[in-house]
């Protein structure tokens, strides 16, 4: 579904550059250090000494968190440990009875913390480093080939025998036909009952200039809300499970991560790798008030104000699907359809 | 008592603890190694575990590396002390912890019974194989291995290259030849007791020992000197990927793996649930066939096709090729027409008629995405906004092409058009380019401008066409090219678009029976000498009479065209 990389645009090397993201780096761990106060633990439980760990920072996500939680116990994930930023909406408390969730809070600033980068930095420096991380947002739910019958241990062991150090994964955002407030979802249903439809073509990748990842564009937001300004639609490219190392540090969001070299999850030869899908279930009914709360608090993206008509689009529940859309089965699906692959595995 | 397991296991214990007791169950004694990483608390709670079955018993540990003298060494002393305990037993089975058997015992117990004299070894000499990974073949035999791949590789493959240097070679012991395979085998007692008690053992141990990966190659070697009767071939099924390493299988190869009627199978990952309790309580109604590995290795090497080819023109999340390893830029063959709408007025419905293909207009047009009939989206997400187009030109092309598999795509392009695509399409072996050179003058001819604007954008799109076509020409083309002149081409047109046809070679491609209408020339001649007398040059559409209309040689006429 993509292109070669037009010319020019080849990351960039060189033992100056290398030396540069080196203490780039090194300020992004400094940085998360600084803010390392701003979380306090609720309830931390004992982590289980194997197994793949999640790692979030939530705020307002009770809608989600059922469902959410029992994709990836299903998953064979063995501990959750979570960051909640202030919600209000009783999200927190049911995380807190969990049985495999270590909860945090914090109030600071969602932003000011690089949207929670910063605080996951630090956990995962502290409970990661060695094992297989895998952060996502409340809204992603990562689906890979055959993942009905294989464990994410299975994954990882896979991963591992490959000499990979991590997985990459497509953002897939999922809509309903339909007005997006128009639909009925209930806690715990799966949201892709409700969420069914998604665009399986329209995307566009190169190489990232400075990280040297694959930076993919696309998707419904893309055709809807960004068609005149094209640099400016979502990124989609994800690389949400990795093999933890003290030093590793997420750049923005589980977009790229440094040093560079975990993120090359992509074959450059003739053949391809593993890699996966993370249904994004943002346009669930509440992305109205949703939308309405993040205009309102201003915590989202660097320049907000550019995003400001986006969100704007989207507390009018709009129609995203179109005649081109495609009806969501399953994960076999995706693979058919050359949004995931399964490498040799 | 006619068969016994020896099997190595490292990791994994529970299970390997619940195939133990199915062999064990079946009446085949079982001797254990377990590899000496594993700690001693674990090995006492898993010896302990089998204590209550008389028939199992456990062999001296060695510390088990992958690719080293430790698996042989494993293998000799468990299959020793398996001949010295049980001496009913005539076949000996190598199994490791993660194997699991996929028929009932009893059946290989016959099966093995009716063949009482067969050693089930896989044994073939290097020449022959193209088995091995990283151009260690038959230099295995001859470079000394001290150094662990795995822990010291950068040590390992300094002194392979220093030997390789030196032309170092180790010598082979007298009358032996060099044979690998799988590491997975059955031995009857008379071979299996002949490689233990031969007086040269010791020789040929120590020659092994440094011998890359002796456990594909110490067994399958001796075994030519000592067996009556060969079977070269694995009652193990293991698939190996294109490294080498050993394919896993998970509950979803659940019906695969009845289908194949081997006897056992590696390696199954150890939380595979479905498949340990289907095969260890089921009885496989399968019963008495030839073991059939042909099913599964069909369905697998199309896996690792996949895996080292990838699919042709699918870029993804886990797959961008390099220039000139795409595979295939795009995934099917499509056509491109440039200049042929200008030259005739109902091009693009005329050839949909023709050809039954997917026509659309100027897919890179510069104010926005003409596909067929204007739709605003097509075939998928792809929307006609030009601006999300240019942003990645090529990646397009590919994604219509990716989404229309199965239907021939063709569409006009030329020098009022983005360019940013050019040279793609020219390297593309997908492509069938058919250009009418110099076209684009028509439409600045019918136009209502001043000349001096016609004249300025005539020598613009000259540029742009004739840079456009020495991509076509140059040496990376590799797309199939048709140029025209424009003089050329309304000399025999029809003879023109019939060969354009053919080469697109649809099965049912019905004789051109109508032409396209072309757009009427009169005066075309004299507005071309109208450009030269004013100083701009155009000299792609050919040799146009000045003077007057040319009319075309053969005018295009509404009757049948007979090909052939």
């Amino acid at each position: 579904m993509f292109p070669v990389h037009p010319s020019g645009e080849r990351p960039t090397s060189g033992a100056l550059f290398a030396y540069r993201m080196r203490w780039k780096r090194r300020r992004l761990l400094y940085r998360a250090w600084k803010r390392r106060g701003e979380v306090s633990a609720v309830q931390q439980r004992d982590i289980p000494p194997s197994g793949v760990l999640v790692f979030a920072t939530m705020r307002n996500e009770m809608l989600r968190l059922p469902f959410w939680l029992a994709h990836y116990r299903q998953l064979g994930v063995t501990h959750f440990l979570i960051v909640d930023n202030g919600s209000d909406d009783g999200g927190a408390a049911y995380l807190a009875e969990q049985p495999d969730v270590s909860l945090w809070t914090t109030d600071a600033s969602y932003k000011a913390s690089r949207f929670g980068v910063d605080w996951l930095t630090n956990l995962q420096r502290a409970y990661g480093v060695g094992r297989w991380c895998l952060t996502v947002d409340a809204d992603e739910l990562l689906v890979y080939p055959d993942h009905q019958t294989r464990s994410l241990d299975a994954l990882t062991a896979h991963l591992d025998a490959q000499g990979r150090e991590a997985l990459g994964a497509l953002m897939l955002d999922m809509y309903p036909k339909g007005s997006v407030g128009a639909v009925s979802y209930a806690r715990g249903e799966d949201p892709t009952h409700v969420l069914n439809w998604f665009d399986a073509t329209g995307y566009r990748a190169k190489l990232h200039p400075v990280f040297g990842n694959l930076w993919i564009q696309g998707g419904v937001r893309d055709r809807l809300f960004f068609g005149s300004k094209p640099d400016r639609a979502p990124t989609l490219n994800k690389t949400p499970l990795v093999k933890w190392r003290r030093g590793y540090a997420y750049v923005t969001s589980t977009h790229q991560i440094l040093p560079r070299k975990v993120n090359d999850v992509f074959e450059t030869g003739t053949g391809d790798r593993v890699s996966g899908v993370l249904l994004h279930t943002k346009f669930l009914p509440n992305i109205a008030s949703k939308s309405q709360e993040e205009l309102s608090r201003g915590q989202h993206f660097e320049n907000s104000d550019l995003y400001t008509p986006y969100y704007h689009a989207l507390m009018e529940e709009p129609d995203l699907w179109f005649d081109g859309s495609v009806q969501y089965e399953d994960a076999a699906q995706l693979e058919a359809l050359g949004l995931m692959s399964r490498g040799h595995w | 008592m006619s068969v016994g397991v020896v099997m190595l296991v490292h990791t994994a214990l529970h299970r390997a603890e619940q195939v133990i007791r199915h062999w064990s169950a079946a009446g085949c004694p079982v001797v254990i190694h377990v590899d000496k990483n594993v700690g001693r608390k674990t090995y006492d709670e898993f010896v302990a575990s089998l204590s209550d079955l008389d028939d199992v018993i456990f062999s001296k540990r060695h510390r088990c590396e992958w690719g080293t003298w430790g698996i042989v060494a494993a293998s000799q002393s468990a299959s020793a002390l398996m001949l010295k305990k049980f001496p009913a037993v005539r076949h000996v089975y190598l199994a490791s912890g993660s194997c699991l058997p996929l028929r009932p015992i009893g059946d290989l117990k016959d099966y093995l019974a009716k063949r009482p004299r067969t050693d089930f070894i896989e044994s073939a000499t290097t020449a022959d194989v193209p088995w091995t990974q990283g151009g260690l073949d038959f230099e295995r035999f001859t470079l000394r291995f001290p150094f662990s791949w795995r822990k010291q590789r950068f040590l390992f493959d300094r002194y392979v290259e220093l030997q390789r240097r030196l032309k170092m070679h180790r010598r082979l012991p007298d009358g032996i030849i060099p044979h690998m395979g799988s590491q997975w085998w059955c031995l009857t007692r008379q071979t299996l007791s002949a490689i233990l008690e031969d007086p040269e053992r010791s020789v040929y141990d120590t020659y092994f020992k440094r011998v890359w990966i002796p456990d594909e190659s110490y067994f399958q070697t001796l075994v030519r000197l000592y067996s009556q009767n060969i079977e070269s071939r694995s009652l193990t099924l293991s698939k190996f990927d294109y490294q080498g390493k050993p394919h896993i299988f998970y509950d979803d190869h659940l019906q695969l793996l009845r289908r194949s009627d081997c006897f056992v199978a590696r390696k199954i990952w150890p939380h595979a649930d479905q498949l340990y309790d289907h095969f260890l309580n089921e009885e496989n109604p399968l019963k008495g066939a030839e073991p059939n590995p042909g099913k599964i290795d069909r369905i697998f090497s199309k896996a690792v096709e996949r895996r080292t080819r990838g699919r042709a023109g699918l870029f993804m999340q886990s797959r961008l090729p390099r220039p000139g390893h795409e595979n295939g830029f795009t995934s099917a063959p499509y056509s491109v027409f440039e200049g042929f709408t200008e030259l005739f007025e109902d091009f693009e419905p005329w050839l949909a008629r023709m050809t039954g293909t997917r026509v659309h207009g100027h897919l890179y047009a510069t104010d926005r995405v003409h596909f067929e009939g204007n739709q605003t989206t097509f075939s998928g997400a792809l929307c006609d906004n030009a601006k999300l187009r240019d942003h990645h030109a090529q990646l397009f092309l590919i994604n219509l092409i990716w989404n229309t598999r199965g239907e021939r795509q063709c569409f006009q392009f030329g020098p009022t058009d983005t360019q940013f695509a050019s040279w793609d399409l020219a390297k593309d072996p997908n492509a069938q380019i058919s250009v009418i050179s110099g076209a684009w003058a028509i439409p600045l001819f019918q136009s209502n401008r001043n000349f001096s604007d016609i004249r300025a954008n005539a020598a613009e799109l000259q540029r742009i066409e004739s840079e456009h076509i020495s991509a076509l020409r140059s040496s990376h083309a590799k797309a199939r090219v048709r140029v025209w002149t424009l003089a050329d081409f309304i000399e025999t047109p029809m003879e023109a678009l019939q060969t354009v046809l053919d080469e697109m070679g649809a099965k049912n491609l019905r004789r051109v029976t109508e032409a396209p209408k072309m757009a009427d020339l009169t005066g075309f001649g004299q507005f071309l000498q109208n450009l030269k007398n004013q100083g701009m040059h155009p000299y792609l559409m050919g040799d146009f009479p000045a003077d007057n209309a040319p009319a075309p040689a053969r005018p295009t006429r509404r009757k049948p065209y007979l090909v052939r």
